[in-house]
This record gives structure tokens, C-alpha cells and sequence, in this order.
């Protein structure tokens, strides 16, 4: 029964409310941006029919470059951070008990309730002059003065690694939670060493779920709009900043679509390539 | 040796986990609005004025009326598309499921543009049904895989023993499946609700000037003059997560509903 053909209408018709729905409310908007990005700006904000390449030939700016690239460096850096600091973690609890683990999740899923705008606001606090974290450095010691570590891009990083690091937990956690004992278990018997148990038979047997991960980290960092305007400087801003102020504060809608969809080929075309590199061979039966 | 380092990577974790939420709380019941550290007084006046007055009421109202309209409309098409695909197997499987899942895969600012673009054309641009409905698309994805994964975790011999007993589909699917995926769609719309409640760029792109969610006069008021309410309505929240996720962890499967199987009690 489960897995077979759907024959008839009426097998078909439950598909069709939700497809339906997404046709409409997303690739209608999706399609018609994508044609707003070829059609023609009039001075004074508005923007008429036509089919031109205008817009993408403006692309071609230095700040645009820039800002890609940056974007993509600080998405790619944040994921690489947040994958390995996540993996360890998730990995260890799933290990604990589960009364443990009901905690942990709790805590994460509470972290995953702050909104961007508040984590830039608690890391811009955090990491202030009069009331961060190196006041408590300098109340035990360990620097002389308070100094404010924000804004600045180690303060961005910080703040991006913090926002994705719930999801990064939750989407190693059904992986690595069904991972058999048995394994690192046998590795350990074997003599290996724990290190090398966590490295060989763990991070290996689990590298697509890794690469996963990595992606979704990617592409949700590469969304970062609030946190790179709260905690960092202007040349911080990502590209979700740019094509914003494209859109609302210059009133330029055929260029803002036009980032956006060039910045959507490019991060698809990234996502793939990662996917393409991290599947890696298949490994052989003995 | 190796225990303590564990201990010391998740208590280093916990500590940074924690700080926001600390500086939060402290920030939402510090009796001055500049927060020094030590810090000075205590005082709840953030939290009564968040109760009274009507600039930050209002966004509450609003914020909370969409989050439960859009997950709730989020619901409404995950929960069919789940079922179809799961019972079904049509070739264009992969591709509806991409399709499911693409608004909240892609940058949030791509989507919001559509949407902007959208509901300008079609004149319901500042209406806060298109935020509605924009929310709801946006974030079909989450209960889209919660379910899912509720799917995955159904034994087919069960619902292949009521076939053999006689029920046919519906009955199946009121009696068997919903039963064993309907915790999967309230963690789904949990989920939906919470981050429509924080969601920004959408929000604000679609009728940020005539709907003003919470996150939208949080990031205004942090430009121009924060308030501590800020704060006190981010605690207010986080507490109501942390209660909403905590009653699902004491009576539920939290471990399994976020992906776990049935384990031996360890």
C-alpha cells in the first residue's frame, strides 16, 4: 500500500491544495521578480516593462564584488566554525541519558527562540565597553582596562556563529543520534584511541551528514541581514544589506532583483559544489 | 582525562549559550536604562510598561496574530504534501519536496523581495494578510520536515495490520497515521510559530510601514533609542519557549521528535 502508484483523482487531489499554494505564493513572486530584474528603471522610483540587461551590466561594481565576496567568505568561515564546534557537542549529547538530553534540548531550543535583532542587541552588550564581557577579564585579572570588542567582524563572526548554532545541533542531532554505539565501541576494543575512534569511525561513517550541515549553515548565514548592521562596520555588510537598501531606501526594484538573483545562482551553484565534493566515493562491499 | 575536557568544551559552550540570555534578563530588570556591569537596581518597570503601553502592545498583538495564522496556514500545506509524498511514489517526488522546501532554504532577502514584488502587483502590499501569507510560505518548511520525519518514523506493518483488518484509507489515516504524526505537527507549528515571531526581513519588506511586528519595532527602537522593553518582551518569550519545549519534554519525546529512534533506556 505505502509506495505505490497514486491511481485515480482522488489519490491526486490531496497534492494539489499544497502545490497548488506554493505555485501561486512562491513561484509566481519567485518568476515575477525574476522578470522585474530585466525590466526598466525610471528616474523617481518606479520601473515599467521591458526587457533589458541593464541591471546585471550594473552589477559589475567593485562594492557589489566586494560584498559578494564578503558574504560568502563570512557564510562559508561561520560554517566551518559552527560544524566543528557543533558536532563534538551534538555528539556528546547524544551520548548522555535521555532525562540529559531533554535538558540540553531545551536550553538549545530556547537559545533558538531569540530573534536576530536580539542577539546582535545581547552580543552588542556583551561585548561593550562599559558593560561586556572584558569587565568581568578585567575583574579577574586577566586584562587592565575594559575594551569593546564590538563592532568589528570577530564580533559579526561571533554573533552569526550563535544564531546558527541551534540549527547546526539540530540537524546533526537525528544523524548522529542513530549512530550504533557498537561502532566506536568496536574501534576502541581494537586499540584505536578515543581521538582517533571520534575522527576515523565517527566523523567518517557521518561525513554526508557533516557536509549537510555545512550547506544549511552556508545558506542560512548567507541570509544574515540584521546581525552584520549591529555588529559590525559598514564594510561588514553582507549582500542581504545591499540589495535591501536596493530595494526600499533607493527605490531601484530591477536592481535589487537583479542582486538577488545573481546571488541565488551563485549560492546554488556553491551548494552544489559542495554537495558534489563532501558525497565523495562510494565505498566498495567487501 | 577525557571526561573533564568534555565536561570543560560543554561547560565553555553553556557559558557562551547563556550569556545573551543572562544580559537579557539583566537588561530587562535593570532599574536605569544604560546597562553597567556591576549592575545597579533591580525594578520591573520594563515589564508594566510593556503591559501598558499601547506602542508595544500593539506590535505584540500583531506579531502573535500572524505567527498563529501562518503556521497554522503553514500546517494546512506541509501536512498533505508530507502524506503525499510519503504514501505515494510519483516521480516527481524529489522535485515537490525541493519545492516545499526552497523558501526557507534560499536567503531570506531573495524570497522577501518576491513577495514584495508579488503583493505590490497584485495591490495587497501593507495588508497584513501578505504577511500572513508570505510567513506561512516562508516557513512551510518546518512543519514540511517535522512531519516528514514523523512519516519516516511509521512502522508499515501497522498500518499494513489495519489494512488487513478491513479499514480502508481514511479510516487508516484518522485512526493510525494522524495519531502517530500529529506530535510531529505540533513540534512543526511550535517551531513555525516561534520563528514567525521573530522573523524580520519578510515582515518588513511586505508591510513593514502600515504592520509593525515586534522584531521590526525591537530593530527601530534599537536604532533610534533602545528601551529596555525590548528585553522584557524578549524574556517574556524565551520563558514561553523554554515552557512550551519543557511541557513537550516532560510529556512527550522531545529525543524523538527532533529525529531520535527508540533506544534501549541507556
Amino acid at each position: 500500500m505505502i509506495g505505490e502508484k497514486p491511481k485515480g483523482v482522488r489519490a491526486h487531489l490531496t497534492v494539489v491544495y499544497p502545490a497548488l499554494m506554493l505555485a501561486i505564493f512562491f513561484i509566481v513572486p519567485f518568476g515575477l521578480m525574476a522578470a522585474v530584474s530585466f525590466f526598466h528603471r525610471q528616474p523617481g522610483g518606479f520601473y515599467v516593462t521591458g526587457f533589458e540587461l541593464t541591471n546585471y551590466i550594473n552589477l559589475y561594481t567593485a562594492l557589489f564584488g566586494r560584498t559578494l565576496l564578503f558574504s560568502l567568505l563570512l557564510a562559508g568561515l561561520s560554517a566551518a566554525v559552527c560544524v566543528s564546534i557543533g558536532f563534538p557537542f551534538t555528539y556528546f549529547i547524544t551520548r548522555m541519558k535521555r532525562r540529559a538530553q531533554v535538558v540540553w534540548l531545551v536550553l538549545l531550543m530556547s537559545v533558538l527562540s531569540l530573534s536576530e535583532v536580539i542577539v546582535g542587541f545581547a552580543w552588542s552588550l556583551l561585548l561593550s565597553r562599559t558593560a561586556g564581557l572584558s569587565n568581568l577579564f578585567v575583574w579577574l585579572g586577566l586584562i587592565a582596562r575594559p575594551v569593546a570588542w564590538y563592532p568589528g567582524f570577530a564580533a559579526l563572526l561571533f554573533g552569526i556563529c550563535y544564531l546558527a548554532f541551534p540549527y547546526t545541533v539540530l540537524v546533526l542531532y537525528p544523524p548522529l543520534s542513530r549512530l550504533d554505539p557498537a561502532l566506536p565501541e568496536a574501534a576502541l576494543t581494537l586499540g584505536a584511541s578515543p581521538l582517533r575512534t571520534f575522527f576515523t569511525v565517527v566523523v567518517g561513517s557521518l561525513r554526508n551528514a557533516i557536509v549537510a550541515a555545512f550547506v544549511m549553515v552556508f545558506v542560512f548565514t548567507l541570509g544574515a541581514y540584521l546581525l552584520p548592521q549591529i555588529l559590525g562596520r559598514p564594510r561588514h555588510w553582507t549582500l542581504s544589506v545591499l540589495i535591501t537598501d536596493a530595494a526600499i531606501y533607493q527605490t531601484n526594484m530591477p536592481l535589487a532583483a537583479a542582486m538577488a538573483i545573481f546571488f541565488m545562482g551563485v549560492s546554488l551553484a556553491l551548494v552544489v559544489l559542495t554537495m558534489m565534493i563532501g558525497k565523495g566515493k562510494k565505498v566498495k562491499a567487501i | 582525562m577525557n571526561k573533564t575536557l568534555r565536561n570543560m568544551f560543554l561547560g565553555l559552550v553553556v557559558f557562551l549559550l547563556s550569556g545573551p540570555l543572562v544580559v537579557v534578563g539583566g537588561v530587562s530588570l535593570n532599574a536605569k536604562k544604560r546597562l553597567f556591569f556591576p549592575p545597579e537596581g533591580v525594578s520591573l518597570r520594563w515589564y508594566v510598561e510593556l503591559l501598558t503601553e499601547n506602542s508595544w502592545l500593539i506590535p505584540v498583538k500583531n506579531s502573535l496574530a500572524i505567527a498563529f495564522t501562518s503556521s497554522l496556514l503553514a500546517l494546512s500545506i506541509a501536512l498533505p504534501l508530507a502524506y503525499f509524498l510519503w504514501r505515494y511514489r510519483v516521480f516527481y517526488a524529489r522535485a515537490l519536496f525541493a519545492l516545499g522546501i526552497s523558501p526557507f532554504i534560499l536567503p531570506p532577502v531573495i524570497t522577501a523581495l518576491g513577495f514584495l514584488s508579488f503583493w505590490v502587483t497584485i495591490g495587497l502590499y501593507g495588508q497584513m494578510m501578505a504577511t500572513m501569507i508570505s510567513h506561512a510560505i516562508f516557513f512551510v518548511t518546518l512543519p514540511l520536515v517535522t512531519i516528514s520525519l514523523g512519516f519516516e518514523s511509521i512502522d508499515h506493518e501497522i498500518v499494513e495490520a489495519a489494512e488487513t483488518m478491513g479499514a480502508d484509507s481514511g479510516t487508516v489515516f484518522r485512526t493510525v497515521i494522524f495519531p502517530m504524526v500529529r506530535p510531529y505537527m505540533i513540534s512543526g507549528y511550535a517551531f513555525a510559530f516561534v520563528l514567525s515571531l521573530n522573523e524580520y526581513i519578510v515582515a518588513y519588506m511586505v508591510a513593514g510601514f502600515t504592520v509593525e511586528t515586534l522584531p521590526i519595532k525591537i530593530f527601530n527602537s534599537l536604532r533610534y533609542g533602545y528601551t529596555p522593553v525590548m528585553a522584557s518582551v524578549t524574556v517574556v518569550f524565551v520563558l514561553l519557549a523554554a515552557l512550551i519545549f519543557g511541557t513537550i519534554g516532560r510529556f512527550g519525546d522531545l529525543p524523538k521528535l527532533l529525529g531520535a529512534l527508540n533506544p534501549e533506556e541507556k
